[in-house]
């Protein structure tokens, strides 16, 4: 059963003002909650050490998706389902979507938020690799003003962010893809719902001419955290579809991982799996 | 009962929310869960506790007419929201069409996780979508069942989905 804690409380800001006011107060101190779907479960097992919160339920800036200037704009507080149900996501980022799908149910994509998903900062979390392949941005807040920092230098270690504690995270930007595009996304779990991801791969490529022009490729379950396989993308980048060099971006793709063994895989299963997604998602760049 | 925290904080919340169509207004503990509330204060046991962690389904309820696990919900987040439990659905002893689709089908044995599996399959009615297949089974994709096999609830919710489209058609403008 729960362990109740003695000093649970939460706080509840009606603005995004008073919010970042509270943070400022004592840093550190109040625990974000967005939808819950993480921290609730940790906290019905009596396993939370945070005892207070400061829930943003109530906070409509952190709300809604945005298209402007090239890019679209998604507040924190967007649910998987938000972005299941917005029909410019899926024009623009079929990763996004197949992330939002691919996490939980429907109830818990219904509730989480993908604002929680990244500062949950669980190397298994399923939109971030998607996030990584298309460049995203992620937007902090806090009294002192607002930052932008590139997310594929956000997470900086197991559950170590570029995230002060009086910050926020306010929205994520992400730079709408341009050109000739291919979208690939590939969760592997035990079943096809209500699993956590034990490899999950995104990648994003523009091709010109014949030629990998751009490419990123966005890895889950394999490292720390959520990583760019920059080793694996400089083997491809501007190489010819037709002559994809896909052995040698296998085998530099080890570079880039660092797969622990745990209840989910074996670091084997995840190193020879991730391989192989690698390799089924450059055989299908080729036929582009 | 608790009413100030040990750093001195009110604990106690007074929570006002509609459900099953009826206003409730009842003092709560901050820490419970709207499972708790649904189901040891206000005696709606149609809600079931499961696996408490948002895995099985068994506590779903719909809120504002969307899914939600009740366990890992903060009773607080509910206040002014409209809550259907199990108990919300039939009126005056008629079962709704959903419910009527899952005793066809004989999707219901144990029946622990039916509250949830026909709440869900009824906010997909609602919805007023058309669903595959493949959809439908990833719609429920939340809920547990040891029992069925599964089969017979995708077929009652199947069922549920084709009888609701035709009474849309039939149904005068
Ligand atoms: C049954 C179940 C299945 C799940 N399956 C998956 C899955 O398949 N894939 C997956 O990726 N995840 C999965 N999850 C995890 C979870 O649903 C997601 O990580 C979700 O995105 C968390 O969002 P939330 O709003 O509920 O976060 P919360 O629980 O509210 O918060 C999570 C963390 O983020 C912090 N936080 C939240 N918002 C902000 C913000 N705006 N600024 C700063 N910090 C913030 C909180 O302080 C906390 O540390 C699952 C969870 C459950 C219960």
């Amino acid at each position: 059963m729960r362990g109740y804690l003695p000093d649970f409380d939460v706080r509840v800001p009606a603005s995004l003002g008073e919010a970042l006011a509270l943070l400022a107060q004592a840093p550190g101190t109040l625990t974000p909650l967005a939808g819950g779907t993480d921290l609730m479960v940790v906290y019905n097992a009596g396993r939370l050490k945070p005892t207070r919160f400061l829930d943003l339920s109530r906070i409509d800036e952190l709300r809604g998706i945005r298209e402007a200037a090239g890019a679209m704009t998604f507040g924190a507080l967007s649910t998987f389902t938000d972005l299941r149900e917005c029909a410019a996501v899926h024009r623009h980022f079929p990763n996004l979507v197949k992330s939002a799908r691919a996490t939980g149910a429907l109830a818990i994509q219904n509730r989480g938020t993908l604002g929680g998903n990244i500062a949950n900062a669980s190397p298994a979390a399923d939109t971030p690799p998607s996030l990584l392949a298309y460049g995203a941005e992620v937007e902090l807040l806090s009294v002192r003003g607002s930052r932008r920092v590139a997310y594929d230098r956000f997470h900086l270690g197991y559950k170590v962010m570029d995230l002060a504690p009086d910050e926020l995270v306010a929205a994520i930007h992400v730079p709408l893809p341009t050109g000739r595009g291919f979208h690939y996304f590939r969760k592997v779990g035990t079943r096809q719902a209500q699993a956590i991801s034990k490899v999950c791969l995104a990648a994003w490529a523009r091709v010109e001419g014949g030629v990998v022009a751009d490419l990123r490729i966005g890895l889950g379950s394999v490292a720390p955290a959520p990583i760019r396989a920059r080793h694996a993308e400089a083997v491809l980048l501007g190489q010819a579809l037709a002559t994809l060099p896909i052995e040698a971006a296998q085998a530099a793709l080890l570079e880039d991982i660092s797969p622990i063994g745990d209840i989910r895989a074996t670091a084997r299963y995840r190193s020879v799996v991730t391989r192989n997604v690698l390799g089924h998602m450059l055989r299908e760049l080729a036929t582009l | 009962m608790l009413t100030k925290n040990a750093a001195g904080v009110k604990a106690r919340k007074r929570l006002c929310m509609t459900v099953n169509g009826r206003a409730v207004e009842i003092e709560i503990d901050i820490r419970e869960s709207l499972l708790d509330v649904l189901r040891d204060r206000l005696q709606f046991t149609g809600v079931k506790q499961g696996c408490s962690v948002g895995e099985c389904g068994a506590c779903t309820v719909l809120i504002d007419g969307t899914p939600m696990n009740s366990c890992i919900y903060l009773a607080a987040w509910a206040h002014g929201k409209t809550i259907t439990t199990i108990e919300g659905l039939a009126q005056d002893g008629l079962l709704t069409p959903v419910q009527e689709a899952f005793v066809d089908e004989g999707a219901i044995q144990c029946g622990f996780c039916t509250p949830g599996v026909v709440l869900s399959t009824t906010a997909m009615v609602d919805s007023g979508k058309s669903f595959t297949h493949d959809e439908v089974r990833r719609e429920l994709s939340g809920h547990l069942c040891r029992c069925t096999g599964y089969q017979k609830i995708v077929d009652a919710a199947e069922r549920a989905l084709r009888e609701a489209a035709t009474a849309a058609d039939e149904s005068p403008v």
